[in-house]
C-alpha cells in the first residue's frame, strides 16, 4: 500500500511529525537562513552572460565626439533653470528643435494626499519636455527612451547636457531602426509617471495631465541618466523598480559589457567590485551588496526614474554617475560613447528583451543568482508554516478528552464560529483603520496637536499600530473566554493565512516575502497561549512588521556605510513610513496596503492567540 | 610464300605474291594501321577533353537565415554568387535564395550595400544581383521543389532549376545548422535525410550529371553523411560537434561580415579564372584548422571520377567546350517517338505531366485514379 494510504504507516508518519515538529522547524529555519546567506558565495553564483542573440557582442565603434560641448549645454541649462526657477521649458524646446527633434511638452499636476518633505505643498505642477528623433527609414513602430531628470538646484545639469549632446549626434546617423525619445522630466517620479500614463493612455493613479501630442512606437527599452559632475570616477547601475520589479538581466549585461569595452569602472549598489571571494572580507562584501539589493527591492519603491517603466513591460535601468576620490576620472565624451554603444546595440533588437532572467539577485555586477536558486530559501521558511499547520490539524482531529469531576469523559466542544470570526474581523478592521485613517484624519490631528501634516499622518499610523494591540480585549468581550480548541483553530487559520500571504508576496517580490518570513515565521510557529506572556509579548513586538522596518532602516544605513545615530534613525524611520504612504498614493506601490491590510492583521491574529486566555 | 589476309583468324584469301606485290601490301597494311592508330589518338584526346561529361552548369545558392545579426550569411552567399558569375555561369543558370533583408535593412549604415570585407572594400550586392527567392519564399519546401523540379506550372523560369542529365550543379548552403539539420529562417529545419532523398530524386530523374555540395554552417559535415546517390561530392566547413566561426566584424556596420570558411574559399576562388586547371584536391585544402579553427571536411566516395582530375571550373564556372569539326553529319533520320511501353520508373510522372498537362499540385494531392493506372502502368 502507498505511504499515505496505509493506516499504520500514516499513524507512524503522523506520530513522527508531531513528536519532531519543533526540531524540524528549527532545522528548516536555520537551513533557510543559511541557504540565503550562501547565495552570495561566489562558487554558488553564475557569471552574467549576454543571452540575446541580436545584441551580440560589443563590436561597434563609438564615435561620439562632443563631450565638452555637451557639458557647455549643461551649464546653459543650469543657468536657464536658475532664471526660471524651475524647468526652462522654452529654452529646452528651442534647443531640442535646433537639434532636429520633434519636440512636445506635457503639463501635469497632482494633488498629494499630504505634503512630504521634498515638496512641502499639496499641489505639484510641472512640465515634461521630450523630443522624438524619428528613425530615418524605419516605420514608427518601436522606440527607445533616454531620460534625464530636471532636478532643482545644481543637480543633474550634466545629465541633461549629455542628453542633448547625444541627441545632436544621433540625429546625424542613419542607422536607427527605432525612434529615440529624449525626455526631460520634472519632479522626478511624478513627472515620469505622468508621461508614462500619457504615453500609454492609462490613468491608474488619478493624476491630471495633458495628453501627449506626439508619440513614438511601443517602447522597447529605456535608460535614465543621472549625472551631476563634469567627470565621473564610476558609473552605478540601479535596477530596482516599483514593487520590487527588475528589468531583464540582459540590460545589466549590456551595460557591463560596454563598461568593460570602454574601460569605465562600473558598480552596482555603489559597491566596488572585488576579486577575493574566498576571503571573509570578500564574502562579506558580496553579502552586503546582495543585502542592499534585497532591502531596496523589499522597499517596493522605484530607486530611479526608470522604476516606473517596468510596470509597462519596458526594460529600464538608471545609470548614476559617481564622482569620488579616485585618481582615474572618466570624462563626458567617454560616458557619451558608452551610451552611444548601448543604444546602438539596443537598436539591433528585433523583439523585447526576454531571453534572460527577470527574477534575480546580484551579489555583484558580474554575478547573479536566478529565481531557481534563491526560491528554496523562502521555501524552507514556508515549510515551517505548513508543518505547524499539519501539527495543529492532527491535534484538532484527535482532541484529548477531559474528565470532569464526575468522572465522565467529556470531549471538549468545538469552538463556535463566532469565537474564530471575531478576532479575524477585528484584526482586519484594525488593518483597514491603519490604511485609511492616517491620511483621512490629518486635518483633525493638525488641529489638535502641534505637528505638520506629514508628521500627523505618520504618528497617527504608529498610534493605530500600537493601539491595535489592545484588540485582544474585544473578542473576550464579545465571545467570552476562549477554549483550547478555539485557539488551535484560530492558529491553524492564521498559519495558513500567513503561508499563503507570504507565498504570494515572495512570488511577486522575493525580498519582501523573505524579510517578512524571517521575522513572522518564528512568531507564527511558536506562539501559543501557554508560553510566558510578558516575554512573548516583547518578542512579538520586536518581531512585528513595524519594528522590522525600523531595524531594516538602521541596517540599510549601516550597509551604505553611512551609519546613523538613534535620533537620526528614528527621523529616517518616520520619513520612510510617510514615503511609503505617499508612494502608494502616487505610483501604486503595494507595500503600504500589503502591510496595513494583510500583514498587520495577521500579526494581530497571533497577538490574539497569545492573549487567548 | 603465302600471304593471307585474315579476319579474326579466318583466312579470307591467300595469294602467292611476287616481291613488288609484297611491298605494296606491306605499305597498305602500314597505312591502314597508322590511320587507325591516329584515329585512336584523336579519340583519346577528345576523350580527355570531354572527360567531365557535362554540357552546362547550374548553381543553387541558398542563404537560410534572416535578421540583421546574420549579415554574414548573406555576405557569404553573395560572395559565392559573384565568383560564380565571374567564372561564367549566367544569372539564368543561377537560383539565388536569400532573405534579402540586409541591404535595405534600417540598421544598415550603408544602405543598398552588403560588404564582404571590412573597411568596406567589396560591395557584393551591387546593381546587378538577381535574387530569385527572397524574403519568406526561402523555405524548405521551396528549396526541395527547386531541387526536384516539382514546381507549379506558373513558376517563372528564373525560379526553376532546369537542369538535365548533363548538368553539373553547384549547391551552396549557409546559415545556422546543427547535427543533422539546417535551420531555415528561424522557423523550420531541413534534415540531412531529406536532403539525401532530394538528391536521390534528382538522380533518378536524371537532373544532374555531377553535383558539388558545399555547406558552411556549424556541424556542417552532418548534412552530407546521409548521401547515397552517385556523383555527389560534398564539402563542409566543420565536423560534427564543431562550430563554424565568423571571420571579421566591421565596427562601422557593427556585425560580422563573413564566415571564415567562405572567406578563405573566396580567396582561393579569386585565383581561379575560366581556363585554370586547378583541381578539386586543392579545394579540399582550403581553410585548414589553423585558419578556420574548425576542421573542414569533404566526401568523395560517391563521386565516380577521381577528384584530382576534376577541374574547379567544372562546377564553379560555365566553361563551354567547343569542338570544331570539318565533317558533315547526317541528321536526316527522324526522331523516334516515345515508346508506349516504358520502364516503370519516375519518368511516369513526367509523361503524365506532358501528356495531360496536369498541374503538379493536383498530382500531389489528387490523382484521378483510373487515368493514372490505365495510362501509366501499361506494363502491369
Amino acid at each position: 500500500m502507498g505511504l499515505l494510504s496505509d493506516p499504520n504507516r500514516r499513524r507512524a508518519l503522523i506520530g513522527m511529525l508531531t513528536r519532531l515538529n519543533a526540531p524540524i522547524c528549527m532545522i528548516c529555519y536555520m537551513a533557510g537562513v543559511a541557504w540565503f546567506m550562501g547565495l552570495a558565495f561566489e562558487p554558488f553564483t553564475l557569471r552574467t552572460y549576454m543571452s540575446e542573440n541580436a545584441m551580440g557582442s560589443t563590436m561597434v565603434e563609438e564615435r561620439f565626439p562632443a563631450g565638452e560641448r555637451a557639458l557647455a549645454t549643461g551649464r546653459e541649462f543650469a543657468a536657464h533653470k536658475k532664471k526660471t526657477g524651475g524647468m526652462p521649458v522654452d529654452w529646452l524646446v528651442r534647443t531640442m528643435q535646433a537639434r532636429g527633434l520633434e519636440v512636445y511638452t506635457q503639463r501635469f499636476s497632482r494633488k498629494l494626499p499630504f505634503p512630504d518633505e521634498d515638496k512641502e505643498r499639496y499641489m505639484v505642477k510641472g512640465t515634461n519636455v521630450y523630443g522624438i528623433l524619428r528613425a530615418p527609414r524605419a516605420p514608427r513602430t518601436e522606440a527607445l527612451v533616454l531620460s534625464a531628470p530636471c532636478s532643482p538646484g545644481n543637480e543633474n545639469n550634466q545629465a541633461v547636457g549629455i542628453l542633448l549632446g547625444l541627441a545632436q549626434y544621433f540625429r546625424s546617423q542613419i542607422y536607427w531602426a527605432k525612434d529615440i525619445i529624449f525626455l526631460v522630466n520634472e519632479h522626478d517620479l511624478i513627472g515620469m509617471q505622468a508621461w508614462l500614463e500619457g504615453y500609454h493612455h492609462t490613468n491608474t493613479t488619478g493624476m491630471d495631465w495633458s495628453p501627449l501630442q506626439g508619440r513614438g512606437g511601443s517602447i522597447q527599452a529605456a535608460l535614465s541618466l543621472e549625472l551631476s559632475s563634469d567627470v565621473v570616477t564610476s558609473l552605478d547601475l540601479v535596477l530596482e523598480g516599483l514593487n520590487g520589479q527588475l528589468p531583464n538581466l540582459d540590460l545589466a549585461n549590456l551595460f557591463y559589457a560596454f563598461c568593460q569595452k570602454i574601460g569605465v569602472l562600473c558598480t552596482t549598489q555603489g559597491k566596488l567590485p572585488r576579486n577575493d571571494w574566498d576571503t571573509t572580507s570578500g564574502y562579506s562584501h558580496a553579502v552586503q551588496t546582495m543585502m542592499l539589493m534585497v532591502l531596496k527591492q523589499a522597499s517596493s519603491r522605484p530607486w530611479g526614474d526608470h522604476g516606473l517603466f517596468l510596470r509597462y513591460h519596458i526594460e529600464a535601468a538608471s545609470i548614476k554617475g559617481v564622482n569620488s576620490f579616485r585618481p582615474y576620472k572618466t570624462d563626458a565624451t567617454t560616458v557619451g560613447r558608452l551610451l552611444e554603444g548601448m543604444y546602438r546595440k539596443l537598436n539591433n533588437l528585433l523583439e523585447r528583451l526576454h531571453q534572460s532572467y527577470f527574477f534575480y539577485l546580484m551579489p555583484s555586477l558580474t554575478r547573479f543568482v536566478s529565481i531557481g536558486y534563491y526560491m528554496p530559501a523562502f521555501g524552507l521558511l514556508a515549510l515551517i508554516l505548513l508543518l505547524r499547520a499539519l501539527d495543529l490539524w492532527v491535534q484538532l482531529s484527535s482532541p484529548p478528552t477531559r474528565t470532569t469531576e464526575d468522572g465522565v469523559e467529556v470531549v471538549p466542544a468545538s469552538p463556535g464560529v463566532l469565537s474564530i470570526l471575531t478576532p479575524l474581523v477585528i484584526s482586519h478592521l484594525t488593518g483597514v483603520a491603519l490604511y485609511t485613517l492616517p491620511v483621512l484624519s490629518q486635518e483633525l490631528a493638525v488641529e489638535h496637536f502641534p505637528v505638520s501634516e506629514t508628521e500627523a499622518v505618520v504618528l497617527t499610523a504608529i498610534a493605530i499600530y500600537t493601539g491595535g494591540t489592545r484588540s485582544h480585549d474585544t473578542h473576550r468581550l464579545l465571545a467570552g473566554e476562549g477554549t483550547e480548541q478555539g485557539w488551535k483553530v484560530l492558529k491553524l487559520v492564521a498559519v495558513l493565512y500567513l503561508a499563503v500571504l507570504l507565498g504570494c508576496t515572495a512570488l511577486i517580490n522575493f525580498s519582501l516575502g523573505f524579510i517578512l518570513a524571517l521575522t513572522l515565521v518564528p512568531l507564527a510557529a511558536f506562539i501559543t497561549p501557554h508560553v510566558p506572556k510578558t516575554l512573548s509579548a516583547v518578542v512579538m513586538v520586536i518581531l512585528s512588521p513595524g519594528l522590522t522596518l525600523l531595524f531594516a532602516v538602521f541596517f540599510f544605513q549601516e550597509l551604505q556605510e553611512t551609519p546613523v545615530t538613534l535620533q537620526e534613525g528614528w527621523m529616517l524611520y518616520l520619513s520612510v513610513i510617510s514615503q511609503g504612504i505617499l508612494d502608494h498614493a502616487l505610483y501604486g506601490s503595494l507595500l503600504y496596503p500589503l502591510a496595513a491590510l494583510l500583514v498587520y492583521p495577521c500579526w494581530l491574529l497571533f497577538w490574539n492567540i497569545l492573549f487567548w486566555k | 610464300m603465302l600471304l593471307c589476309l585474315t579476319d579474326g583468324g579466318i583466312a579470307l584469301f591467300c595469294v602467292n605474291p611476287t616481291s613488288w606485290q609484297i611491298i605494296v601490301f606491306i605499305y597498305i597494311y602500314i597505312y591502314i594501321y597508322i590511320y587507325i592508330y591516329m584515329g585512336n589518338v584523336h579519340s583519346d584526346k577528345a576523350g580527355q577533353f570531354f572527360n567531365s561529361g557535362h554540357t552546362n552548369n547550374w548553381a543553387v545558392l541558398v542563404c537560410t537565415s534572416r535578421f540583421w545579426f546574420n549579415y554574414r550569411h548573406v555576405a557569404n552567399t553573395l560572395s559565392v554568387y559573384r565568383s560564380v558569375k565571374r567564372l561564367g555561369i549566367p544569372d539564368s543558370r543561377i537560383v539565388l535564395m536569400l532573405a534579402d533583408d540586409m541591404a535595405c535593412n534600417h540598421r544598415n549604415p550603408k544602405p543598398a550595400t552588403v560588404f564582404s570585407h571590412k573597411n568596406m572594400e567589396l560591395n557584393v550586392y551591387g546593381d546587378d544581383v538577381e535574387v530569385d527567392y527572397r524574403g519568406y519564399e526561402v523555405t524548405v519546401e521551396n528549396f526541395l521543389r527547386v531541387l526536384t523540379g516539382r514546381l507549379p506550372a506558373s513558376t517563372p523560369r528564373s525560379k526553376r532549376l532546369l537542369s538535365d542529365d548533363r548538368s553539373n550543379i553547384l549547391i551552396y548552403l549557409t546559415g545556422h545548422g546543427g547535427n543533422g539539420f539546417l535551420k531555415f529562417q528561424d522557423s523550420e529545419e531541413i534534415s540531412n535525410v531529406e536532403l539525401a532523398d532530394a538528391f536521390e530524386q534528382m538522380w533518378q530523374k536524371r537532373r544532374y550529371n555531377e553535383l558539388l555540395f558545399i555547406i558552411d554552417t556549424c556541424q556542417g559535415a552532418s548534412m552530407y553523411e546521409r548521401f547515397y546517390s552517385p556523383n555527389l561530392m560534398a564539402l563542409a566547413s566543420s565536423q560534427v560537434g564543431e562550430d563554424s566561426l565568423s571571420h571579421q566584424p566591421d565596427l562601422a556596420i557593427g556585425v560580422h561580415l563573413m564566415d571564415r570558411y567562405t572567406f578563405y574559399l573566396l580567396e582561393f576562388l579569386e585565383d581561379i579564372h575560366p581556363s585554370s586547371t586547378t583541381n578539386m584536391n586543392q579545394l579540399f585544402k582550403v581553410c585548414p584548422k589553423s585558419q578556420c579553427v574548425s576542421t573542414p571536411g569533404h566526401r568523395t566516395d560517391l563521386f565516380l571520377r577521381d577528384p584530382g582530375r576534376v577541374l574547379i571550373t567544372d562546377f564553379f564556372g560555365s566553361v563551354r567546350k567547343v569542338e570544331i569539326t570539318m565533317e558533315t553529319i547526317n541528321l536526316s533520320s527522324p526522331m523516334e517517338p516515345l515508346p508506349e511501353r516504358i520502364n516503370c520508373t519516375v519518368h511516369i510522372l513526367y509523361m503524365c505531366i506532358n501528356k495531360h498537362i496536369i498541374p503538379t499540385a493536383i498530382i500531389m494531392y489528387y490523382v484521378p485514379r483510373q487515368k493514372l493506372l490505365r495510362d501509366v502502368f501499361p506494363c502491369t
